[in-house]
């Protein structure tokens, strides 16, 4: 269990130093989220839709597509120099190397959401006193799933010709769930409602981690070794 | 082992370094089938023709970061200085290696192929891009990791330079050997047989 994790750690630190010596995906993810903000911000027809209505899922949507810049650069750099065989054949479990690239992801993930949140703030003019917490927890539930599923799919994108545009169209079908989720939550919190209005989704997105986690865990070894 | 271009030398090594799967047949280390068993792993070396190394981290964190995967004991970045220096590396190496040259690369990448001390080592044109001392120098290397009993499996255009690391001669067409036999005669004879394999 030892090497597992030291080997697990070894490789989300390398993916995690690379990230921050060429800034790639960052400051693309965040260009991104800034600029869907202020599209979204700008655009809305005021007389029609508030902007207490359309916040949640702005929020959701700036995460998803942003998240989705970030997750794109997860296995394209172990393309550059075929670096994915050096990793292939070191003897390390093929559960080792999803965990690892799992674990720099989700890092990468909150990072971007952690600075969009601020930027949401000050467009949408929303009030996070007393629902930081609630948002937070919500954003790793949401966020824990869509990370699991973005990692196997940039595993098989990266194998493709076109695997930049290959990546959206993989994963968007299974991101329903927990961006629906996700926009309730968001909305019942901003709106104050009741915990208990709040609790199944959050039942739902955790359930969903559950099952997506697992899942692509399982299917990460024979998909590495075909 | 030589070959004209397309013979299928690169996807050979590729197969003994288990990275691909052979439509038919099995491949075993010491007769063990080398899908069976993920540890005979740590007992290859490949080194491709692209560099397996990162281009945004430094000569000594690739190696490092090497050297962790391969469990290897002791202190990685001490030990990844001591592999780079065997191979004469000792300026740059905490650059990004997007900044080196192409020799240094490839030093680099052999120093990374030899770091976990395989048993078996899997070399496509290890003199590329070398300047004939670096060459020597990769040369003397290889010549004592033979010495201490390694398997080495050397694939080169450069039949000159590898020519005193063979033990046997292999030249393969479209995937098939024309040519499977020890060492015994002259390199002069040997290129002269390669020729007239490749004239067809």
């Amino acid at each position: 269990m030892g090497e597992l994790f030291r080997a697990v750690f070894a490789i989300a630190g390398k993916d995690l130093r690379v990230e921050v010596r060429s800034r790639t995906a960052m400051v693309s993810a965040l260009a991104f989220a800034a600029l869907v903000l202020v599209i979204f911000n700008f655009a809305r027809d005021a007389g029609s839709v508030s902007r207490e209505a359309l916040a949640p899922s702005v929020l959701w949507i700036t995460f998803t597509f942003s998240g989705m810049i970030a997750l794109n650069r997860s296995f394209a750099l172990e393309r550059e120099n075929a670096a994915l065989d050096g990793l292939l054949m070191a003897p390390v479990s093929r559960t080792a190397l999803f965990l690892g690239k799992y674990l720099a992801n989700l890092a990468f993930v909150f990072m971007v959401e952690a600075v969009t949140l601020p930027l949401f703030v000050l467009f949408f003019g929303a009030d996070l006193s007393g629902i930081l917490g609630g948002l937070v927890l919500t954003m790793v539930l949401a966020t824990a799933g869509f990370v699991a599923i973005g990692t196997l799919f940039s595993a098989i994108a990266v194998r493709t010709r076109f695997a930049e545009l290959m990546l959206p169209l993989l994963i968007l079908p299974f991101l329903i769930p927990p961006v629906i989720g996700a926009v309730q939550v968001t909305s019942r919190l901003l709106a104050g409602r009741p915990t208990s209005e709040i609790l199944g989704w959050l039942k739902i997105l955790a359930l969903y981690d559950l099952v997506f986690v697992t899942v692509c865990l399982l299917l990460f070894t024979p998909l590495m070794d075909e | 082992m030589v070959g004209p271009n397309g013979a299928g030398k690169s996807t050979l090594l590729r197969l003994l370094a288990g990275l691909a799967r052979p439509s038919a047949g099995s491949i075993a280390l010491d007769g063990v089938p080398l899908t069976s068993n993920p540890a005979l792993r740590r007992s290859i070396g490949l080194l491709s023709h692209q560099s397996h190394l990162y281009d945004d981290l430094s000569a000594i964190e690739n190696l490092a970061f090497a050297a962790r995967l391969h469990r290897l004991a002791g202190d990685p970045t001490g030990m990844a200085r001591r592999r780079l220096a065997a191979l004469g590396l000792t300026e740059r190496l905490d650059e990004p290696i997007r900044n080196l040259s192409r020799g240094t690369v490839q030093r680099l990448a052999i120093a990374r192929a030899l770091l976990h001390g395989p048993r078996l080592l899997l070399l496509d044109e290890p003199f590329t891009g070398l300047d004939p001392a670096a060459a020597d120098q990769v040369s003397d290397l290889l010549r004592s990791e033979r010495r201490t009993g390694k398997g080495l499996v050397l694939v080169s255009h450069d039949v000159h330079e590898s020519w005193e690391l063979a033990t046997h001669l292999h030249i393969l067409v479209r995937g098939s050997w024309v040519i499977d036999e020890p060492r015994t005669g002259s390199l002069e004879e040997f290129l002269r047989r390669y020729r007239e394999v490749l004239r067809g």
